[in-house]
């Protein structure tokens, strides 16, 4: 009898340590399912944030490094240069990537560094228990803001992929949702056209998930994925920014 | 050796680093050792290796993070202020057990300081400037060539040992031109061989072996300590029998010793032999490694020896290493320049004078 | 020999650093103990340049130090700024095309140089002005054997450069005490 589901093959057998709800486990399999589809499994290497993906490297079956905190493009451009034709990827939080480690992101796009980098912007610092992040909605409640986010006490959240739309070595960038199955669906092919761009030695490749924290947020699982669709998507509008030609 | 040439400081350790099949550098410019990275950005791409000029050195370090866990042979440099930006990439390297090598051109501190010589870097260098139980091996040359033959090493040290390893000048090495050998090139290793010589790397595991995953996060407070006492701990020891170094001069019998590192102990070896022309005898010890502290050639300091003198560009930090190998058998008295100010021998022989008649 | 420090300063543009390199590279050819220094950082930016060149048979500790042997002045505020360093019976070479003013020490050994003079005029060619300079104080001082001078020349200009070696020789060899 064909199995109708499987465990996917580029996940270690592992319980993971998420929250029930969190999307984090369906972008892990997207970009396992995305490397195994391609044949690249074998050679990927990953490299992990600082946040709640910080353990990442225990359930992605591939070779993976942890960075620091919000160090990670830095990090994959060293690696990259060692091993040139390997598919490099860093998986990063909104912490990571858009407060702590924007320097160094925006440095590898404008570089044009040929890894990628997917951005799991859930709008809260999730691991250290639910405080402000850069991509915190104005009004959003968090343990640094309980009483939502003010424009004049914090400015307004930052939009990272209209950032990098204007640096020109990042050339592929896209923002995709984790909030819907058909969202899911595009989700992966967005994450397959980065892979792509990457192995075809084109430049900078930048995929933004907007995703749901149902613990930090203090809704279930099922209104979270409300709440971004209502409240995050438009401010975050899911969009594919640039594309090159090559890969569309 | 290749032939005898006029070369600056800073050049030559780039020589001897590529010499040494060094392929990565990652760096980002500060005085007094911009002729590194730039020595690099031509070179380095000549023999098929790569550089970045990365926009920090918090960048720089974590590319080298980067490169040495994916198997390559790294070099970053910096001077003592980028140094210090860069101490959460030293206890992240260490913990990683990445081998990455490190030239210091130290200049004057605190702050962003000055940019003229100095040793202040001590503590930050032997101490762990980072986080955590972890050592870094430091290299101190007294001289250009001396540099190049420690670089050349220090990268067979990083990989014997997995840990970073510092070679720490400072600007007048840094800076200064001297005739140099610099030793011959050796062959780089290719990416396809990485597997084999760097099993741990970051390679992609071609469907052929576990996955490699490397992390300096441990949650678990018992994972850690066993880590920390039974992975780090007994490297650390090893690394303290093996290699602490130190040139010893004429310390048998000597009435003073002189205790020096770096370019400052050329000035201290020329104060020996102005007040040996006075009928003084004096004796050197010069720490060739800072960490490990070559605690062995305190030793051989007998009783004839009344004053015990660290020589150095700072406040007294490596004098605290020379206090502890002495373990409290004879005062230790310093002489010391600081904010970039430098030594000379004239000034070494006096100031020692007065230490021996207040005692 | 005992150690020589040599200190060679200018205005950017002289060539005050490549002579004391070529000092320096001399001291080499001719196996001797050889440091060459220059001041670094903010300084250089100001368009002064100087450097300091130890020679000698024996190991040198200090790059740099508080005096001097000999100081070449290729212009007036060197002069001014490096000639307390120098030693009582040091010598002085002073750039007498540039310079206007009188050196304060009597009791060292001036030399006057007419570097732009004697590189327009006898050599015809402007640029050698370093030259005249680096022969006047090697040809005067016993720092190297001054045979080596052609050795350095072709070390230093090779290929394209080579074809300045004349010109650079006749000018080193030019300058004579008046």
């Amino acid at each position: 009898m064909k199995p109708v589901f499987e465990v996917t093959k580029g996940m270690r057998e592992k319980v993971s340590h998420y929250c029930p709800g969190c999307t984090h486990g369906i972008a892990h399999r997207l970009i396992m399912e995305v490397l195994d589809e391609r044949g690249q499994l074998g050679d990927a290497i990953g490299v992990s944030p600082v946040g709640c993906s910080i353990v990442a490297h225990q359930y992605l079956n591939v070779d993976m490094i942890e960075a620091s905190h919000g160090r990670a493009p830095a990090v994959a451009s060293g690696i990259k240069r060692v091993h040139p034709n390997s598919p490099v990827f860093t998986y990063q939080g909104d912490g990571d990537l858009a407060s702590i480690g924007i320097g160094e992101l925006i440095h590898a796009a404008g570089r044009g560094e040929k890894f990628c980098t997917f951005f799991i912007n859930n709008a809260i610092y999730g691991m250290t228990g639910g405080q402000m992040a850069p991509t915190t909605l104005v009004g959003q409640k968090a343990t640094t803001c309980v009483e939502g986010r003010t424009v004049e006490q914090a400015g307004n959240p930052l939009r990272i992929c209209e950032l990098l739309n204007t640096i020109d070595g990042a050339v592929y960038v896209e923002r995709v949702s984790l909030h819907s199955p058909s969202a899911v669906r595009a989700a992966k092919k967005a994450i397959h056209r980065a892979f792509e761009v990457q192995e075809k030695g084109l430049g900078y490749a930048f995929v933004e998930l907007l995703s749901t924290c149902p613990t930090n947020w203090g809704m279930t699982p099922v209104k979270a994925t409300e709440w971004l669709k209502e409240n995050m998507i438009p401010y975050y509008p899911v969009k594919q920014f640039k594309c090159p030609e090559e890969v569309k | 050796m290749q032939e005898k040439r006029l070369l600056k400081g800073n050049e030559a350790f780039a020589i001897a680093a590529i010499n040494a099949g060094c392929r990565f550098y990652f760096g980002y410019p500060i005085t007094p050792q911009n002729e590194v990275p730039e020595y690099m950005s031509r070179e380095l791409k000549k023999v098929g290796g790569s550089f970045i000029q990365a926009e920090s050195e918090l960048a720089s370090v974590n590319m080298a993070y980067g490169a040495a866990s994916a198997g390559g042979r790294v070099l970053i440099s910096s001077s003592s202020p980028g140094i210090a930006l860069m101490q959460e990439g030293f206890s992240d390297l260490a913990v990683i057990q990445a081998p990455v090598v490190a030239i210091n051109v130290m200049r004057s501190g605190p702050g962003i300081g000055g940019i003229q010589p100095g040793q202040a870097d001590y503590f930050q260098v032997t101490r762990g400037g980072g986080n955590g139980d972890y050592h870094i091996i430091v290299y101190a040359p007294k001289s250009i060539q001396e540099a190049c033959e420690m670089i050349y090493n220090a990268f067979d040290v990083a990989d014997e040992y997995r840990n970073p390893v510092m070679i720490c000048a400072d600007g007048m090495l840094g800076q200064m031109m001297e005739p140099v050998c610099v030793p011959e090139p050796r062959e780089a290793m290719k990416e396809e061989d990485i597997p084999a010589a760097k099993p741990w790397a970051l390679t992609g595991h071609k469907n052929q072996r576990e996955r490699n995953a490397i992390n300096s996060v441990f949650l678990q407070q018992e994972v850690l300590e066993d880590f920390n006492m039974n992975v780090l701990a007994p490297k650390y020891e090893k690394a303290k029998k093996e290699l602490p170094e130190a040139e010893i001069i004429d310390v048998e019998g000597a009435e003073v010793v002189f205790v020096s590192y770096g370019s400052t102990s050329r000035m201290a070896r020329e104060a020996m032999e102005i007040l040996k022309e006075e009928g003084i005898k004096v004796g050197l010890i010069r720490p060739k490694t800072l960490w490990p502290f070559p605690d062995f050639a305190f030793e051989q300091i007998g009783e004839s020896t009344k004053h015990v003198i660290a020589v150095e560009l700072s406040m007294g930090q490596m004098m605290q290493d020379v206090k502890l190998a002495l373990n409290g058998r004879i005062p230790v008295s310093l002489i010391n320049k600081v904010g970039g100010v430098l030594l000379d021998p004239e000034e070494i022989a006096e100031r020692t004078k007065k230490i021996m008649e207040v005692r | 020999m005992a150690m020589q420090r040599i200190i060679v300063a200018g205005f950017g543009g002289q060539g005050v650093l490549l002579i004391g390199q070529l000092i320096a590279y001399s001291a080499m050819f001719d196996n001797k103990e050889v440091t060459w220094m220059p001041t670094y950082g903010p300084e250089m930016r100001g368009g002064t340049a100087n450097c300091t060149v130890c020679v000698s048979d024996k190991p040198i500790s200090s790059p740099v130090g508080a005096t001097c042997d000999i100081l070449v002045a290729m212009n007036g505020p060197s002069l001014e700024k490096f000639e307390p360093m120098l030693k009582p019976g040091g010598h002085l070479f002073i750039n007498s095309s540039s310079v206007t003013i009188a050196p304060k020490r009597d009791d060292v050994q001036v030399h006057y140089v007419d570097t732009l003079g004697i590189a327009a005029g006898e050599i015809g060619n402007e640029k050698t002005t370093n030259m005249v300079m680096l022969g006047a104080m090697l040809r005067t001082c016993d720092i190297v054997n001054i045979d080596i001078i052609d050795k350095t020349l072709a070390y230093v200009m090779k290929g394209e450069k080579a074809k300045f070696i004349p010109d650079n020789k006749r000018a080193i060899m030019a300058w004579k005490e008046e």
